[in-house]
């Protein structure tokens, strides 16, 4: 009991710890400064040479949206079209087919946006060539989309007054050789030592010690796995992710995929204080979101730690904690961490199955996704937050009755009606898409037993929890849901898509809108934005979002199931 | 239409860049790093190939420690929980039979010390540990049905305990069961 809370907290401990230099480092990346991988410049100006890229091209908000969509536009269909042709492709030991359409559909967008939901098995639904490049490829490219969207802002917050949010082309190139290449490698030779199989045989048949046959998945897994965490990606090689003792075979391994989670998602934090030099505006983001997140922490620990209270009235012992869907090497504490790490961030990769924690620790890991910026994806969690920021300077300049300001630029209506669309949208999703799957469910009971494996508030939540973690590009499910049909492919399917691609197109516009307005230098007249109050009130906007727009289902599902415990 | 031809060729390049730079990489580290050459480690009883090091079986022999119930019954090729809400009647239906057949099994125990992990499905239906203490109640049962002493079974289930130097202290089932085969000589 006592040593699993110690590795807990050294697990957290030690992210935040790696984090802050981490995030030094990116800032030079993005900067274009020196830093001691410069070595890998000839990769880079091969990238340049072979593309014809000219990397001092500079481009506007317009032009650098237009170059995001086009390079996703492509490896949407690139994907398609390797998934469904993946039977006949080579890297295939074990014989697997093809991709249906609406499978390939929905795999290559979920990929693609970086979300991981994953409506298939990887033992049987992939090949090895597709698990390397389709999903590892993605999970590579698409994180480093989200980045360069990052950086582009960063760009645009730093500057006086300016058309140029830098090249998209090179924050692209960047972001994968300077930082994720390299921190997969350090990740990927740790999880190698601690057991995860890297190797491109197939599976391993043999005859158990009563002597029944028993067939072994493997594979490339730790190349998968090491970008799957850092990358906030989360879409596991095998059907049970990190649950699965060859994706994640020991505490160790645990702690190390752990960390990989949180690291990055903590690092952009501090990136954007060492690049737009306000480091206690930084801080207080940083304390904004590590509050809330230790917050869940602690009572998902406490829940899972506790058991199972319908359980505990069979009168067994669970001193364990409530297993279902755990591991023993994990342990509940582990589990609970990671499942809050998972859902704050947009990784989505799980070390247990989520549809059997608690009641309350299910809600919180629906809340984490319905925030979706304590910490968030790589790059876009910050964004999410930055809406949040806007949102909250103008409410705070109506109140003391000042021209919202926010780094000496004006908001004015056309970001104010962007930003409120952005906020509006993910609850707009959820709620749309559960209200409709839920009709489906109730009026046809074949359906509902179909997609549902657990009856009453539960199933709510199953459905629930799946909108949810599409539109916040989690991935994570109960996964319980039967959502191999063509519903639940094209229903999240069309919102992956716009929950990605929308708020960074607003994100990203607003950022270009006010880097080209005049700028005001500080005044006394100025709304402070590195204070504790502004820290606060900023919080005090995302509760209130989204306590308005989801707790009334969330009553219906988690909490009601609470209740009834 | 400049920028579709570089999105293509660009990603192409991160193809074979990632291919030479980090698939290969993990696959050379992981030859000269372990035993195996990356591939899943297997165990051997009697030169035969009896299973995977981290991937647990199913065994309901008396002579044998029984692993965890798994939602996919063992199947390496597949791997899955139950996905049972905590509060599901048939969930906690299918608990409370597993509950009676663990005590019809160790008629020894009360109930009060049925540890819940023997009658919860694992996460991913392949947990190839179980506890100290879930390993120790199973004694009496393994030496009955052993002829031996419990106390003999205790001294190898404590020769195979794996203590990290943090977090869970285990028992690999099947290293444990083959670790009596061989010491009981059967």
């Amino acid at each position: 009991m006592k040593t699993e809370i110690i590795g807990l907290l050294l697990q957290i401990g030690l992210t935040i710890m790696l984090s802050y230099p981490l995030g030094y480092y990116i800032s030079k990346v993005y900067k274009g400064e020196k830093t001691f991988l410069d070595f890998l410049s000839p990769i880079e100006n091969m990238f340049y040479r072979i593309c014809r890229i000219d990397p001092k091209e500079k481009m506007n908000w317009k032009i650098f949206l237009i170059t995001l969509l086009t390079v996703n536009f492509v490896w949407f269909f690139w994907g398609i079209i390797l998934l469904v042709a993946q039977g006949v492709l080579p890297l295939n030991p074990d014989g697997n087919p093809s991709q249906s359409i609406s499978q390939a559909f929905n795999t290559s967008i979920s990929f693609m946006v970086n979300c991981n939901l994953q409506h298939y098995s990887g033992e049987s639904g992939l090949t090895y060539f597709t698990q390397l490049f389709v999903i590892m490829l993605f999970q590579f490219i698409t994180a480093a989309t989200g980045m360069s969207a990052f950086a582009a802002m960063l760009k645009g917050m730093s500057a006086k007054t300016t058309h140029n949010l830098g090249n998209f082309w090179v924050y692209l190139i960047k972001s994968v050789t300077r930082i994720l290449l390299p921190l997969s490698l350090i990740v990927g030779f740790l999880i190698i030592i601690g057991g995860v199989p890297m190797s491109f045989e197939g599976k391993q048949t043999l005859t158990t010690l009563e002597g029944q046959e028993q067939t072994i998945s493997q594979g490339p897994v730790a190349a998968v796995v090491a970008i799957k965490q850092l990358g906030t990606n989360g879409g596991g090689f095998y059907g049970a992710n990190s649950a699965h003792p060859l994706e994640n075979p020991s505490y160790f391994t645990n702690m190390i995929e752990g960390i990989a989670i949180m690291l990055l998602p903590m690092a952009f934090i501090w990136t954007l204080g060492f690049y737009i030099k306000k480091h206690r505006f930084a801080l207080g983001i940083f304390l904004v979101m590590l509050l809330p997140y230790l917050s869940s922490v602690s009572i998902a620990v406490g829940q899972e730690m506790r058991g199972n209270p319908k359980i505990e009235e069979m009168g067994i012992s669970q001193h364990s904690g409530s297993m279902e869907g755990k591991e023993i090497r994990i342990g509940a504490g582990a589990t609970a961490l990671w499942a809050m790490s998972t859902t704050v961030t947009s990784n989505g990769s799980v070390n247990g199955m989520h549809d059997s924690l608690t009641p309350l620790s299910g809600m919180l890991a629906i809340l984490n996704m319905q925030v979706n910026c304590w910490f968030g994806g790589v790059g876009v969690g910050f964004m999410n937050y930055y809406i949040f920021i806007i949102i909250a300077v103008f409410l705070s300049g109506l109140m003391v009755g000042r021209t919202p300001e926010f780094l000496g630029k004006k908001i004015e209506a056309k970001e104010m009606k962007i930003a409120i669309i952005i906020t509006l949208l993910h609850p707009f999703l959820i709620l749309c898409g559960t209200a409709i799957a839920s009709y489906l469910a109730v009026s046809d009971p074949q359906l509902a037993s179909a997609w549902l494996a657990n009856p009453s508030f539960h199933g709510l939540s199953e459905m629930f929890y799946e909108f949810t973690s599409s539109s916040a590009n989690n991935g994570s499910g109960f996964e319980g849901l039967g959502d191999n049909t063509n519903f639940w492919n094209i229903s999240t399917g069309i919102v992956l898509i716009i929950s990605r691609y929308l708020p960074i197109i607003g994100q990203i516009a607003i950022v270009g809108l006010l880097a080209s307005k005049k700028y005001i230098p500080e005044s006394a007249g100025t709304l402070k934005t590195d204070t504790s109050t502004f820290a606060l009130m900023t919080f005090v906007v995302i509760i209130i979002i989204a306590a308005l727009a989801f707790f009334p289902a969330l009553t219906l599902g988690p909490i009601a199931e609470y209740l009834n415990l | 239409m400049k920028n579709l031809i570089i999105s293509i060729k660009i990603t192409i390049l991160f193809c074979i860049t990632l291919l030479l730079a980090y698939v290969l990489v993990l696959w050379l580290f992981a030859g000269l790093s372990t035993p195996n050459f990356g591939k899943v480690n297997t165990i051997k009883a009697n030169n035969k190939i009896v299973g995977v090091e981290n991937i647990g079986q199913n065994f309901s022999s008396e002579k044998y420690f029984w692993s965890r119930p798994s939602a996919v019954n063992y199947n390496g090729s597949g791997s899955g929980g139950s996905n049972k809400g905590v509060t599901n009647p048939n969930y906690l239906r299918d608990v409370s039979s597993r509950i009676d057949s663990f005590l019809i099994h160790h008629p020894y125990l009360k109930k009060s010390e049925v540890p819940s992990e023997m009658v919860t499905a694992s996460g991913s239906g392949l947990d190839p540990h179980i506890t100290i203490e879930s390993a120790y109640l199973q004694v009496i049962r393994v030496a009955k049905a052993r002829k031996v002493k419990p106390d003999e079974i205790k001294n190898i289930i404590d020769s195979v305990i794996e203590t990290p130097i943090i977090g869970i202290s285990v028992i690999n089932v099947l290293k444990l069961n083959i670790a009596m085969d061989s010491k009981l000589n059967k």
